[in-house]
């Protein structure tokens, strides 16, 4: 029988956004495919940009970064420094050649359960459509 | 903007012009790249009696070390300083002066519109002054040195941005025999009071440069495409990077890594034992030590966008990788997301400390 893969999402999101909008998608009984894996965070703003790329080469299929809408950042302007510094890394991996569509940004408030639910099953379908990340087999890294 | 012309040698009249401002008490000492006249290597030298100006080289083809680093450690200082260095350098010690390593408060920086830096092995085997003459030959003319490095022949910022004072070399066919020595600030003219003949107003001639810069941006493309073997992708990553040694020797000599404690040295990535263990039974075997390419993509997250391509990492490179090269290219396309030329205006502030509330709507799914 042939495996079937289910990919590994490694998902940073925001405690008073994303989180609480993945616990009522929770909460509403909603759908989304086990391979997201929360990692709870004060703020977007908190993930070091190179936790991204670390979660990529250590062979992450996807990572996901979720946080508040502009303007609605519990401490301000955290996710403002988010969207700028993942623009980096995502202009470096489009540079350098690698699978910068692994990598996604998403702003959910708390209040968008379904707006989670969604984006959870897209990015998952996606990841699946593209296969496995080939830095899991890599020796050399 | 004014000019003073010299009937002498550009490096002789650049030398009579240090001379004149730590004669007349103008500034108290001089930072320039000097040959020890023993030893007959080069250094830089911080100079504050005249007659140590006799083994100062401010022109030559030579970087050592990126002088805009090395200026950090002394700057700002408490007495007007004049310093001459090379147009990346001085775009280096912007982007340090913005990260608070260094200040241009009393500092009279002189530049040079500039062919490029001989390879560091080129340097310690000696130049003797057949080469430099053939090095000199090739910048006046406005042509590419063949043994000049990788990112200079590709490097299209060779006219100082913001120095008060610029030596004109580029495409300069009589720089053999005159000096010419643009005041472009307030400050510079200043400065010059007094010496030589009277300044002539006169902007910066930019068809002398003309020439170089197309051939210099025929070079970056051709540069540019051999990057990552032309394809990118995680195995041409891992080709290029995969000789490293891991003696981070490019981020210590990298004018931009300023931090006293490298978030790659310190302990912070670290990896524990139920890692290795699951990595190897996952892969059968692991490369060791790990972490080459979380290294060096790390660093280009950190600092790609402030890179001014001076070209020191590759020189250093005990492993003859390609940093360089590379570093220009990516630093490029992410400093072009924020329109952001490194070094071009101390007021331009670092694109990671500033955001706008509207923007990169593209990067958000």
């Amino acid at each position: 029988m042939e495996k079937t893969f289910v990919p590994r999402i490694t998902s940073f999101l925001c405690t008073w956004c994303s989180y609480t909008g993945a616990d009522l998608a929770g909460t509403g009984r909603m759908q989304y495919p086990t391979a997201i894996i929360p990692i709870k965070v004060m703020c977007s703003s908190r993930v070091d940009p190179v936790f991204i790329l670390k979660a990529y080469l250590k062979g992450s299929d996807g990572v996901f970064l979720g946080g508040c809408h502009p303007g609605d950042c519990h401490y301000e302007v955290g996710n403002y420094h988010t969207r700028r510094r993942f623009a980096i890394v995502k202009k470096i991996f489009e540079s350098l050649g690698l699978e910068a569509e692994r990598l996604r940004l998403s702003w959910i408030s708390a209040s968008e359960g379904p707006k989670f639910a969604r984006v959870a099953n897209e990015f998952t379908e996606k990841i699946i459509e593209m296969g496995e990340n080939e830095a899991k087999k890599k020796i050399f890294l | 903007m004014s000019r003073i012309d010299l009937q002498k040698a550009s490096s002789k009249g650049l030398k009579e012009l240090l001379g004149h401002l730590l004669g007349s008490g103008k500034v108290s000492a001089v930072f320039s790249l000097r040959k020890d006249p023993e030893t007959g290597s080069y250094d830089l030298g911080l100079i504050t009696e005249e007659a140590g100006l006799e083994t100062v080289k401010p022109l030559a083809p030579v970087m050592i070390a990126n002088a805009g680093q090395v200026l950090s450690s002394f700057a700002p200082s408490a007495e007007p300083i004049a310093v001459v260095l090379k147009p990346c350098e001085l775009r280096a010690f912007i982007e340090r002066a913005k990260r608070e390593q260094g200040s241009l408060e009393n500092i009279l920086t002189i530049s040079m519109t500039c062919g490029g830096v001989l390879t560091l092995d080129r340097v310690v085997s000696g130049l003797d002054s057949d080469k430099i003459g053939d090095y000199e030959n090739h910048c006046f003319a406005g042509d590419i040195h063949s043994e000049t490095r990788e990112t200079c022949k590709a490097c299209e910022y060779f006219v100082p941005m913001n120095a008060d004072i610029t030596v004109s070399m580029v495409g300069q066919k009589d720089a053999g025999t005159k000096c010419h020595i643009y005041l472009n600030t307030d400050l510079a003219k200043e400065m010059a009071k007094g010496f030589g003949p009277d300044p002539v107003e006169e902007d910066f001639d930019n068809s002398l440069v003309e020439g170089l810069a197309s051939k210099r941006a025929a070079e970056k493309e051709k540069l540019y495409g051999a990057v990552m073997s032309g394809k990118g992708g995680l195995d041409a990553v891992i080709d290029t990077f995969g000789k490293c040694l891991g003696c981070h020797g490019c981020s210590r000599v990298c004018p931009i890594c300023y931090c006293m404690i490298c978030d790659f040295e310190s302990r912070n990535f670290d990896n524990d034992m139920p890692y290795f263990e699951k990595e190897l039974e996952q892969k059968g075997a692991l490369r060791l030590p790990p972490d080459t390419m979380f290294f060096h993509i790390g660093r280009m997250i950190h600092m790609s966008f402030s890179c001014v391509g001076c070209g020191q990492c590759s020189d250093v490179c005990p492993a003859d990788i390609p940093v360089a090269s590379v570093f220009k290219k990516v630093g490029e396309e992410t400093a072009a997301i924020f329109e952001y030329v490194p070094g071009r205006d101390i007021e331009e502030a670092i694109p990671v400390m500033v955001f706008k509330e509207e923007e990169f709507t593209e990067f958000i799914d």
